[in-house]
């Protein structure tokens, strides 16, 4: 019944609009725009996402009285993961706040492509992290995008790092059939190109599979891939397409130990739907898996203590909760880093984008935030939007998510003359003078 | 030989996808034929039947209900909630609307469908629910002939099966008996038929809970294969074609209709597919369904329209 109450009030708030912060509006407050998804057919990830976000946020609010005692104040718009729709959200909210949105954090690859210039000529960052745009690593083109803890190309490397791996090194990749498995839309398109280039380097067979949204029939491919039999299939899933292609693998016996899902095709409602049949199957970690850290016990005390919770306490520490609560971390860090140089008052979106572009969290900043064994140390520059790019793989037993390698690192000697290249045909298309970053401080 | 046996493979899976299809696409049928109404909510309803049995069963099995109990209770009350839906679509949208157009009881029902799917996740929560009612494993057929087998998957012959029955069930309920009769006398000229003594209020309920119940079969076969989840409203834009092969008024129509789908879309994606990019399946049904359109407007089996000026 209690669940009930939540998710009547939550949607309730979420569907009109309502500000879910603090109550009076004062000029000493930083806006932090949430688009979120808690309808529609992505809802069931996008939901623990938000509540992860949210949490912090009130968390900060709560325990610290603010950053350095500017109160965060936020609003929740709901994008059901449609490209049109999170514009819409973009453009009412950029301008609310006594000084504007801080930046914007869509949560979906393909209103990252839609808002990239528009954020850029609002001086509005746009913060993807774990998503959105590779190419946008390259800071001296896309000023305002960052992408931080991995792109998609970063995660390509370190998939096919783990397959060879398991095959026993690089040299066994050579004359194997790697298939990707992938969500119709830019963000599943997104690592073709890495994946071509490693195909190429390590002599592999690549075979890009499209699944049309949601995803909910996919017995056409993987009778083909039945057919084709590859050694490995990528999945590059979101929502409902992740667990169909789990169970979909099962009817046509493909080991699921074979299938290594992305990140976003690496949480609990990607797997608890398949029941018995997603034992086995793996999926990659953006740095953090499941789990509680220091971080979730402040969270518990000065939030669920008080009933201020957004979701069940049972659901605080599932991967997508966590991703949440990182993201807002990282944006949270890079206010306090902008008001270092500013001053400690709400700030524009370009005073932030300097603050996320040098921030730089150390091991021992990490632990003092209660992150330890989440992140690894994370190091943003001009020309490095995506400040780390460190993954392992989680494989699910049953019953959780459980780490089975060493951490990788994405091989920066192959990704970064693709970011050149593409970052560069980006620069010319849309006539951007890349900035130099020797000068940039 | 290999090929062969990998296209049968395809034709069979496609086959038997399409009946799945059927299973959404009969609701539709069931309420056009009765009222005139084409009920874009019905992919809603699957959301709704699906969710309130889903938890219904969760609930009484964390209560310490035997299975079979716990779905015989559950399928009870996803029954009833069914049954409070069509008694309250016709009390406050159809029912109110009873002279107007087709078209305006048509946004009717678009209005329908947000709200069912707002409410539905709203009372029952927007998260995946597992539901296993039938085997979702595979068997696999002529290994001998064909290396491999051919893969025939368990959870389709079920659909298959029970999508046999419904339409059995059905065909027997319209022609058999008076509620059937008079439903058929309704769809024809409701205002006649009320003339006659025919009380409409109750024959449109009895309708939209037959295609809430049909709802509820659906949802038990596609929650098994999907979790039950927001996405199973977009069955009914896999429905659409379905209807438009098969005619809106013909019961078996949405079974052949289902079949043609099922079995074009899935050859479509695996062999024309790679070629051209992949994922076509979706789009292509629809170039079926507008072939179709073109030669024979009101479907392979639906009722020839004759209209004297």
């Amino acid at each position: 019944m209690a669940s009930i109450a939540r998710n009547v009030l939550i949607l309730a708030a979420v569907l009109s609009g309502a500000v879910v912060c603090t109550p009076a509006a004062a000029q000493n407050e930083q806006f932090i725009p949430i688009l979120s998804y808690r309808t529609g057919p992505y809802a069931v990830n996008g939901a623990p996402y938000a509540n992860g976000v949210v949490d912090y946020y009130n968390l900060i609010n709560e325990r610290d009285g603010g950053i350095n005692g500017v109160k965060i104040l936020f609003e929740e718009c709901e994008t059901a993961y449609a490209t049109d729709k999170g514009v819409e959200c973009y453009e009412r909210l950029k301008s609310k706040g006594p000084t504007g949105a801080a930046f914007i954090n869509p949560l979906s690859t393909g209103i990252t492509f839609a808002l990239t210039e528009k954020t850029a000529t609002d001086k509005i960052p746009i913060v993807t992290m774990g998503y959105g745009r590779a190419d946008s690593k390259n800071g001296a083109v896309f000023a305002y995008n960052f992408p931080l803890l991995g792109t998609y190309w970063s995660a390509a490397d370190i998939a096919i790092q783990h397959v060879a791996k398991e095959l026993g090194g690089l040299d066994k990749l050579k004359g194997k059939k790697i298939s990707l498995l992938y969500h119709d839309s830019p963000y599943g398109k997104e690592p073709i190109p890495m994946l071509q280039v490693l195909a190429q380097k390590y002599g592999f067979e690549f075979t890009p599979i499209p699944v049309t949204h949601p995803g909910v029939e996919q017995k056409s491919q993987w009778l083909a891939i039945r057919q084709h039999r590859p050694d490995y299939v990528l999945v590059w899933g979101w929502g409902v397409m992740n667990s169909t292609a789990i169970k979909e693998a099962a009817a046509v016996a493909y080991p699921r130990d074979k299938m290594i899902g992305v990140w976003w095709s690496g949480a609990e409602p990607d797997v608890t739907p398949a029941g018995d049949q997603a034992a086995g199957y793996k999926a990659l970690m953006l740095q953090h898996g499941a789990g509680k850290f220091p971080v979730h016990a402040d969270i518990e005390k000065y939030i669920y203590a008080k009933g201020k919770g957004s979701t069940e306490p049972g659901k605080i520490g599932e991967v997508l909760y966590n991703r949440g609560i990182t993201n807002a971390m990282l944006g949270v860090e890079a206010i306090r880093k902008a008001q270092e140089k500013f001053g400690k008052k709400p700030l524009t979106g370009e005073q932030i984008r300097w603050g996320l572009e040098n921030l730089i969290l150390t091991d021992a900043r990490i632990k003092e935030l209660g992150f330890e064994g989440m992140l690894k140390p994370v190091s943003i520059s001009c020309s490095d939007h995506e400040g780390a790019r460190y993954g392992r793989v989680q494989q699910w037993d049953g019953k959780g998510w459980k780490v089975i390698s060493d951490w990788y690192t994405a091989d920066e000697s192959l990704i970064e003359p693709l970011v050149a290249d593409v970052s560069a045909k980006y620069a010319a298309e849309k006539k951007v003078t890349p900035r130099d970053c020797a000068k940039e401080t | 030989m290999i090929a062969f046996g990998q296209f049968l493979e395809v034709l069979i899976g496609g086959l038997m996808s399409g009946v799945l299809y059927s299973l959404v696409a009969l609701g539709f049928v069931l309420i056009f034929k009765a009222s005139g109404v084409f009920n874009y909510a019905q992919g809603a309803m699957v959301l709704l039947a699906g969710l309130a049995l889903v938890r219904a069963l969760d609930l009484l099995v964390a209560n310490g209900f035997p299975l079979w109990v716990a779905v015989v209770l559950g399928i009870g009350f996803a029954a009833v909630i069914m049954a409070a839906t069509a008694w309250l679509i016709e009390r406050f949208v159809v029912g109110p609307l009873v002279n107007q157009d087709a078209l305006t009881l048509f946004m009717s029902t678009i209005g329908v469908t947000f709200v069912i799917e707002g409410v539905a996740e709203m009372i029952f929560g927007s998260d995946v629910y597992p539901l296993q009612l039938f085997p979702t494993d595979a068997w696999f057929l002529f290994e001998g002939l064909f290396p491999g087998g051919i893969l025939v998957n368990k959870l389709d012959v079920w659909g298959a099966l029970i999508a046999g029955i419904l339409v059995a069930g059905l065909a027997l309920f319209f022609q058999r008996t008076k509620t059937g009769r008079a439903l058929r006398a309704v769809a024809d000229d409701h205002l006649a038929a009320h003339s006659v003594g025919i009380p409409i209020s109750w024959i449109w309920f009895v309708v939209w809970l037959a295609a809430g119940l049909v709802a509820l079969v659906a949802a038990t076969v596609w929650g098994t294969k999907l979790g039950v989840q927001f996405s199973i409203t977009f069955l009914a834009l896999k429905a659409l074609p379905v209807l438009i092969i098969g005619g809106l008024t013909s019961i078996p129509g949405a079974i052949v209709g289902g079949l043609i789908v099922g079995a074009g879309e899935k050859i479509a994606e695996v062999y024309l597919g790679p070629s051209i990019g992949g994922g076509i399946e979706y789009w292509f049904a629809y170039v079926l369904a507008l072939a179709v359109l073109l030669v024979r407007p009101q479907g392979l089996f639906g009722e020839r329209i004759i209209e004297r000026i």
